[in-house]
């Protein structure tokens, strides 16, 4: 065939959505990993918590502890996955040197964050939505305020895969990133309320889980779906869209800048 | 006419001194530029901030008039690279990391031109297997159609050939020239100086973060090179008259061969006729071309081990 290098026309918008049908399709290529596995290991704490304690313990007037607790676990799901899509992504990417192929891309900075983020959350939400519906099995939810429980999930969700593009640009090795997940997010998420709520914590250590910024996720996403929480929805609200506008601002900046990714 | 590529007084430099020092040159369209020069010289630095892989320390570079930083979106359109390194991702197959690619520079699929590289470079067997089940060979392969996919029209070559088989290395180099016939202007950097020789019309000689020299590949070869006679000797010689010494003679084990260089502005034939004179009778006489290698290790100053002292 004869070569013809005539014909090129260009759509603003192709970059974008090729690049996150790519971060979607890497994942689901290793779905044993990035969906089932995650799947299987809140499904256990679901039995645990669901089929053998679920019933024998109440930390919240009205709710059975299983009830209380599964918000918790949609939501570490939610979180975990977010985190772990963007951060392994772009880290590999920059460990293979495979990220010059989209450095001499004209993909733009923004376009760049948010198909990596919305690959994350596509994750990240697809998990907690498994979850929930191995959830059913164990306890009803009574879904006090189901748009606002999306819009939390959603906010935790981008929130966390912002962290991720943040983790996975200073990593300088897989220790360093699976510091970031074993000393930063997993401490967070045991101390943030997942399993207890804060009110029945000691004042020193109630006062101190309010520094945690998952309480507010997590709090927040609950009190959506069971109606009570700890704190007022738009203060947990507010507060995580307050931490979620900084690491956007700061992935922005990295990213924009290149910095760690071009030379 | 508007350069395919202006470089303007271009510096990089990471932790040390400079590695990219105040470079500037314009390659015309249609043309296959080599750039060369010994490791460590400062090409793929320069490649590398053309293509945005590295930012640029100072300076302005621009392809078709387009400023790669401000105008990054239009420029990085009309550029394709190779890099030097293998760089794949291991997840996906030849045909859906190539239609992939093409999406990133925002081309719509062209089944037709996917699949006439797909053809051309021998990958059509391999269409069905992850990356990191390609050879090496069958790697660089790919990359040369990922680099061509979005129809760049300046591809940008960091050592194409490098562990590439001699066959590979042919078609490569044909599918390259048709690609330029083409108007696809071409940026070369290679270690065969004498595919460089061949394929450039024009080449800049870099070390050490500087041009050189910069000129079409026969001015160089003409103005650099140094021609060769080599004489066949009726009778062995035991050793070199000091006249041929001044000359930088040199005499084979047997002492029948000698080569000596035709000083700049002596031709061979009054050369000849000064050897005849010292009484050699020759026998057979031979000239040699320059090559761009001997022109590459003089000015680089490797012929003499002073390149890598600086």
């Amino acid at each position: 065939m004869k070569l013809s290098l005539k014909g090129r026309s260009y759509s603003r918008w192709q970059p974008f959505w090729t690049l996150t049908n790519k971060e979607i399709r890497r994942f689901m290529r290793v779905s044993s990993q990035t969906l089932l596995a995650p799947i299987v290991s809140a499904s256990l704490y679901l039995f645990v918590f669901g089929a053998t304690l679920g019933e024998r313990i109440s930390v919240l007037p009205g709710f059975s502890y299983a009830q209380f607790v599964i918000p918790g676990l949609i939501l570490m799901g939610v979180i975990n996955n977010s985190f772990a899509n963007t951060s392994s992504s772009l880290f590999m990417s920059r460990y293979l040197g495979n990220i010059v192929d989209l450095l001499v891309t004209p993909i733009s900075p923004p376009q760049f964050i948010c198909a990596y983020t919305l690959a994350a959350m596509v994750r990240g939400l697809g998990v907690g939505l498994a979850v929930w519906l191995i959830s059913n099995l164990f306890a009803e939810l009574p879904w006090a305020h189901p748009l606002a429980a999306i819009a939390m999930a959603a906010l935790a969700s981008f929130l966390f895969a912002q962290f991720g593009l943040v983790a996975a640009i200073f990593a300088n090795n897989f220790d360093a990133l699976s510091m970031f997940n074993n000393f930063l997010i997993l401490p967070l998420i045991y101390l943030g309320g997942v399993f207890y709520p804060i009110s029945i914590l000691p004042e020193f250590w109630g006062t101190l889980s309010h520094l945690n910024p998952l309480f507010y996720l997590i709090d927040g996403f609950r009190h959506a779906i069971l109606g009570v929480g700890d704190l007022p929805f738009a203060v947990a609200f507010g507060v995580a869209g307050l931490q979620a506008t900084i690491l956007f601002t700061l992935a922005a900046i990295l990213i924009g800048k290149g910095y760690r990714l071009r030379n | 006419m508007q350069p395919a590529l202006r470089i303007e007084n271009l510096w990089k430099t990471y932790d040390g001194p400079p590695v990219v020092k105040g470079i500037s040159f314009d390659i015309t369209p249609g043309e296959i530029f080599g750039l060369l020069g010994p490791n460590g010289a400062g090409k793929s630095t320069t490649i590398n901030m053309v293509a945005g892989v590295s930012r640029i320390g100072s300076g302005k570079v621009e392809v078709f008039g387009h400023d790669t930083v401000r105008d990054y979106s239009r420029s990085r359109r009309l550029v394709g690279v190779m890099h030097q390194e293998i760089v794949i991702d291991n997840f996906f197959t030849i045909d859906a990391a190539l239609k992939m690619h093409a999406g990133y520079f925002g081309v719509k699929d062209d089944p037709a031109w996917r699949q006439m590289l797909i053809d051309r470079l021998g990958l059509r067997p391999h269409l069905g297997k992850v990356m990191i089940k390609l050879s090496g060979g069958l790697k660089r392969r790919f990359m040369i159609a990922k680099a061509l996919i979005h129809k760049p029209r300046l591809l940008i070559l960091d050592e194409p050939t490098a562990g590439v088989d001699v066959e590979l290395r042919h078609s490569l180099w044909d599918f390259v020239r048709e690609i330029n016939d083409e108007g696809t202007t071409i940026l070369l950097t290679t270690h065969y100086l004498e595919e460089a020789e061949q394929m450039c019309g024009r080449i800049a000689i870099m070390n050490h973060g500087e041009i050189l020299a910069m000129e079409s590949t026969y001015d160089l070869l003409k103005r650099c090179g140094r021609q060769e006679l080599v004489l066949q000797l009726q009778q062995p010689l035991d050793r070199l008259p000091q006249e041929l010494l001044n000359l930088s003679a040199r005499l084979d084990a047997k002492g029948t061969v000698l080569s000596l260089p035709v000083p700049p502005g002596e031709g061979s034939g009054s050369l000849l006729g000064r050897i005849c004179a010292l009484g050699l009778t020759v026998e057979e006489i031979e000239t040699r071309q320059p090559s761009l290698e001997e022109v590459f290790l003089d000015l680089t100053g490797l012929r003499n081990g002073k390149g890598s002292s600086r």
